[in-house]
């Protein structure tokens, strides 16, 4: 505080000439700035503007006017996308997302329970063992989970997918829902013990309705992951009809060849849930992301 | 809490954990090791133990090279832009002038993040298309034809077409990440700041980049990571080629196990990108601990 009085003092002229001769300036380059920030917004929104025009037009349009607004506006593009494959992939996707949610989130905070309020060397050796979960990557475990799902005869199954989503969100999902439980009060749970509830009523009944918060943004990490992951859905299942949209949108594609204002119904429906989520619990997410500082 | 014995919630309550990551995390990276010294086949459960002769060729690969060659691309222009520019688009949305517009922004920056990579990956084929792409059309509506190209099927430019993609698609949870850690940063620094004189710029300098260090540290970390691992985008898009030209290690993993059946030599890959991701992992797991915990 001192130096700036100092300053203050020491040049008490600039301040009023840089008041007189800023303004023009910054008005410049803060329009330029802005002019910036929404070309950079046009780069965003464009392409999935003309993705959700362009699901309206048949091919002929989409191929002679890219850039025109459809003459005639093809609604029968959604019911082809929906009939031709996507109803069932969606409801796929919406069966092992749920199941994964479901799974992970029960797992996951009955660990992070443990791994909050008890210490001794074997907690801190499965505290490291989770950890440790967070440096594999679905990549490098590919061809072993093949091998795994393979001798078990879960390949080809949502189970395959389910089993190992749940394994991949573990370790974010009990660190984050961690830090949250080594926040609750030790009073709630002695007072709560001294009244002869249990262990699993403490965590049950104390520990997750607390944490409700944090175990939303548990709930939409894992479903976005669950509903856009590509790699597994694509070699662990081999039916058309047991395929997630991720990689149902592949066969898809191959089927139509040319029918692309189908193609690109069937990639709208396959965004809006996730745009829907991101609209209504954006608050959650931002904190789910700046908190697990983002894996995958 | 001191763990009593005889209390068996504990044990209860971590089995299915320990068994997830057991089963699907911690036995997959030992066999994957374990693979990488056998000859064997997608169909067979025999394996052939062939010792250290696909690591060998590892090193006489040039695919590999290839590859690895544009994973550092990759992670070279996904920290200029991703981390970079990204902190500096966070400070300009979190700037007093541009509070109005800075809620639209942001979501509209964040749109991509939540759109699957398959989706994302489609739609830029149709940008990237010779004849409709709307990549060229534009090129030409600016009346600059002549640069218009077959983006995706050109082997020089193939690559840095998937990354710009994935730079699209990953801008804005960065950018959301560095906002995050900008509102964090005490209100007073930037108000001395401003007393002492200091412009925007300076105020960018000495304030914002030195208080949100871990967090960029931590982006970085991320991804570089993200870069090592890259399969959906080159996949996708160009599966690799033209010829090799936007293979990438995971892709190149992909292909030489399920395309070419040699799942050997893939185990061999997948350690490879295990060990050289691990590093970074580790690193990150190191800051972020020492950032926070109780």
């Amino acid at each position: 505080m001192i130096k700036t009085n100092l300053k203050k003092s020491t040049f008490p002229s600039t301040i009023p000439t840089n008041k007189m001769k800023l303004p023009v300036q910054t008005r410049i380059t803060k329009n330029i700035v802005l002019l910036g920030l929404l070309s950079f917004a046009v780069i965003i929104l464009y392409p999935l503007f003309w993705m959700f025009i362009s699901s309206f037009k048949s091919y002929q349009e989409i191929y002679s006017n890219v850039w025109a607004l459809p003459t005639e506006w093809k609604f029968e593009n959604y019911s082809l996308a929906w009939s031709k494959g996507i109803s069932s992939y969606f409801f796929n996707s919406v069966y092992v997302t749920a199941s994964t949610i479901v799974l992970t989130v029960i797992i996951g905070s009955m660990a992070a329970f443990v791994l909050s309020r008890y210490k001794n060397r074997w907690i801190d050796a499965a505290l490291l063992f989770t950890i440790g979960g967070l440096m594999m990557n679905p990549q490098v475990a590919l061809i072993p989970l093949f091998e795994i799902l393979t001798i078990t005869n879960l390949l080809d199954t949502h189970w395959a997918l389910i089993l190992t989503y749940v394994a991949y969100r573990l370790p974010l999902t009990i660190i984050l829902i961690r830090a949250f439980f080594l926040t609750v009060p030790k009073e709630l749970s002695e007072s709560a013990l001294m009244d002869g509830c249990t262990e699993f009523g403490i965590y049950w009944r104390i520990y997750l309705p607390i944490s409700l918060p944090i175990v939303i943004t548990s709930v939409i990490l894992t479903a976005y992951f669950a509903w856009n992951e590509f790699l597994f859905a694509t070699v662990f299942i081999n039916s058309s009809e047991l395929k997630t949209i991720p990689s149902g949108l592949m066969v898809f594609r191959d089927a139509l060849r040319t029918d692309w204002g189908v193609l690109l119904s069937g990639m709208v429906i396959a965004t809006v849930p996730m745009i829907v989520l991101l609209i209504f619990l954006q608050k959650y997410l931002v904190r789910g992301l700046a908190e697990g500082s983002v894996k995958g | 809490m001191k763990l009593k014995k005889g209390n068996i919630t504990p044990i209860l309550f971590m089995l299915p954990t320990i068994l997830f990551l057991g089963l699907f995390i911690y036995i997959p990276l030992i066999q994957n090791f374990y693979n990488s010294f056998f000859e064997f086949s997608v169909f067979s459960q025999s394996k052939e133990f062939v010792g250290l002769s696909k690591i060998k060729e590892l090193f006489v690969d040039e695919v590999a090279i290839i590859a690895l060659n544009n994973n550092v691309k990759y992670a070279i222009i996904s920290v200029l832009l991703q981390v970079f520019f990204a902190l500096v688009l966070a400070a300009i949305l979190e700037d007093k002038f541009f509070r109005r517009f800075a809620p639209a922004l942001r979501v509209i920056y964040f749109m991509p993040v939540m759109i699957s990579i398959s989706v994302i990956a489609l739609l830029f084929g149709f940008v990237y298309n010779p004849q409709i792409g709307l990549l060229n059309s534009f090129l030409e509506l600016l009346g600059i034809e002549q640069l218009a190209k077959p983006w995706l099927g050109n082997s020089t430019t193939a690559i840095y077409s998937v990354i710009a993609m994935s730079q699209w698609q990953s801008i804005g949870l960065i950018t959301m990440l560095f906002i995050v850690s900008i509102q964090k940063i005490p209100k007073e620094l930037y108000e001395a700041a401003e007393i002492d004189g200091a412009g925007k710029i300076r105020r960018f300098f000495s304030v914002t980049v030195p208080q949100v260090k871990e967090a960029t540290f931590v982006n970085l970390l991320v991804t570089v990571t993200g870069s090592i691992l890259v399969f959906n985008e080159p996949y996708i898009l160009t599966n690799g080629g033209p010829g090799n030209s936007s293979m990438t290690l995971a892709v190149h993993m992909y292909q030489t196990g399920f395309i070419k059946d040699d799942m050997g030599y893939a185990s061999t890959l997948a350690s490879l990108i295990f060990l050289l991701s691990a590093v970074f992992a580790l690193i990150q797991i190191k800051v972020s601990k020492t950032g926070k915990e109780d």
